[in-house]
């Protein structure tokens, strides 16, 4: 046992935990992004609350998400650790900045962590407190007609106290009531400053995987002249460049066509 | 002289490792271009000495950039701001007349400044004494040919062999880490078949000889990389930590017992 937590409490350990919590978030974006991608799909949100429901009330996502969460915790807690002590190896800094060629990003990953730490916050007490723990948030009903597929909407209000989701078929018309969190989307997003604030956040998003993502795998020793190139690749192009750009056009998108 | 240069030198003076020092400023006048910086600084020493005022301490040695002896951040740079080159190969042709020159010594706590310029490396020693070397039997002399060597291995060592210790990879990262001076020792001995026997028990008492000099923590911004006069490939610090972790979670690390 102590010779685990010697490996673990050694620098190389601790960046260890670094690299594979921040993988295991890697992974998580992209079911996250590929998830919300129902909120382009203009059907009054009966996709995107179906989808919801479905995370919140099917086990085995559920444990991962507690997984997910102690990932973001220890992640964060770890940068910190790791941060103070990198400081501490130089108590005596440089009159002149030090110029070596070294990417901005790779310099800024722990400003570019704190940025998304506080989105997380905020982003999960909007969306994720609010769903589980506000009484306020409503309820809707959508009709499908299983003849023609027609899918209308309204209001629900549920009758007993505890109601968390129902599917039926009457009359061969399917009847889905969910949690509304699709209101609380178009709310938030109404709020130009809160659309800004995701904005900046997915910039830094993308120039935290810029270099998070390829340093990911060369703190874990998985440098190799084929593969490192398809590693650099994937993380520029899809971990920086096409997921910080999907979810920053879903807050751009909801903002302006609610608008008019 | 014709084509000489003016310059005015801002050089870090510390009395000792107890003192706190103060950056001094000094004319360094009629300057061949074709000296080396140390040479220049032996002429503004012999200037000072001359006026009776205690010359700038600074560590030299072979003046051929193999020693590993000099040290200097120049501008920003450790070891000036010509690539792959130490300061005594650096010459007074990078600069131009009237240019002020801002001169530090090594930054890092595990590198006390001894004075002036001049700080303690002893931490490097002691992380070679940990495990940098290679036991060979004594007795009669194996043919160096006898044993197959792949040619991009031996390249590869080989080039990792040629750090010479000064310190710059820890001068020029932000964590002043020292992973590029360890990983280049563990790859150059690791890597060939003499190496093989003590690899793993290698790496784990590099690695915890550098934790225990307090150094920083590798980020992968590639700064050491950039600045190392024998430039030092970044991949070095990818295959120790490969090495680090299969010996501390993969490897037979004692002889089994038996309940185990």
């Amino acid at each position: 046992m102590s010779e685990i937590k010697q490996t673990f409490n050694s620098s190389l350990g601790k960046k260890l935990i670094m690299a594979l919590t921040g993988l295991f978030l890697c992974t998580f974006i992209i079911v996250h992004v590929g998830g919300n991608l129902l909120l382009f799909s203009n059907d009054n949100g009966f996709g995107f609350n179906v989808y919801a429901n479905f995370l919140t009330h099917f086990p085995p996502i559920e444990v991962i998400a507690y997984i997910l969460y102690l990932s973001i915790v220890v992640h964060a807690l770890y940068a910190l650790i790791i941060t103070v002590k990198n400081r501490k190896s130089r108590p005596v800094g440089y009159a002149v900045q030090p110029k070596a060629d070294a990417s901005w990003s790779s310099k800024n990953m722990g400003l570019l962590g704190s940025i998304l730490f506080l989105f997380i916050v905020i982003h999960m007490g909007d969306f994720w407190f609010k769903y589980h723990n506000d009484k306020q948030m409503g309820f809707k009903e959508y009709r499908t007609d299983l003849a023609t597929g027609k899918t209308t909407d309204a209001v629900y209000t549920p009758v007993q106290e505890d109601f968390s989701h129902s599917v039926s078929v009457e009359n061969n018309v399917e009847i889905v009531r969910v949690k509304d969190l699709h209101a609380r989307v178009v709310v938030a997003f109404s709020q130009w400053w809160y659309v800004l604030f995701y904005v900046i956040a997915m910039g830094a998003l993308s120039f935290h995987l810029l270099h998070g993502f390829q340093s990911a795998f060369r703190t874990l020793g998985w440098v190799h002249r084929k593969y490192t190139p398809i590693v650099y690749a994937i993380g520029t192009w899809f971990f920086a460049v096409i997921i910080p750009l999907l979810f920053a056009a879903m807050p751009v998108y909801y903002f302006f066509m609610h608008k008019g | 002289m014709n084509g000489n240069m003016n310059l005015t030198l801002k050089v870090w003076r510390q009395k000792n490792a107890q003192t706190s020092g103060k950056f001094v400023t000094y004319k360094a006048e009629a300057i061949s271009p074709d000296m080396s910086f140390l040479e220049m600084l032996d002429v503004v020493n012999e200037g000072l000495t001359h006026k009776g005022d205690e010359p700038i301490n600074f560590d030299h040695d072979c003046r051929e950039g193999i020693c590993g002896m000099c040290s200097l951040y120049i501008n920003g740079h450790p070891h000036g701001p010509k690539r792959g080159v130490t300061t005594c190969q650096l010459h007074m042709r990078t600069f131009h007349d009237g240019e002020t020159i801002t001169i530090e010594p090594w930054r890092a706590s595990a590198f006390p400044v001894v004075k002036d310029l001049a700080v303690d490396r002893s931490a490097f020693d002691r992380i070679q004494q940990a495990g940098g070397y290679v036991s060979v039997n004594t007795g009669v002399s194996t043919d160096g040919n006898a044993i197959p060597i792949p040619k991009v291995i031996a390249d590869e060592a080989f080039n990792s062999a040629t750090c010479i210790g000064c310190g710059a990879c820890v001068a020029a990262c932000k964590n002043a880490s020292a992973m590029l001076f360890v990983s280049a020792k563990v790859t150059q001995l690791g890597l060939l078949p003499q190496g093989q026997p003590e690899r793993y028990s290698r790496v784990q008492s590099m690695v915890a000889q550098m934790d225990e000099e307090g150094f920083g923590s590798c980020t992968n911004t590639g700064a050491c990389e950039a600045e190392c006069p024998k430039e030092i490939k970044l991949t070095n610090i990818a295959r120790m930590n490969n090495d680090f972790f299969s010996a501390k979670l993969f490897r037979e690390e004692g002889v089994h017992d038996a309940k185990h």
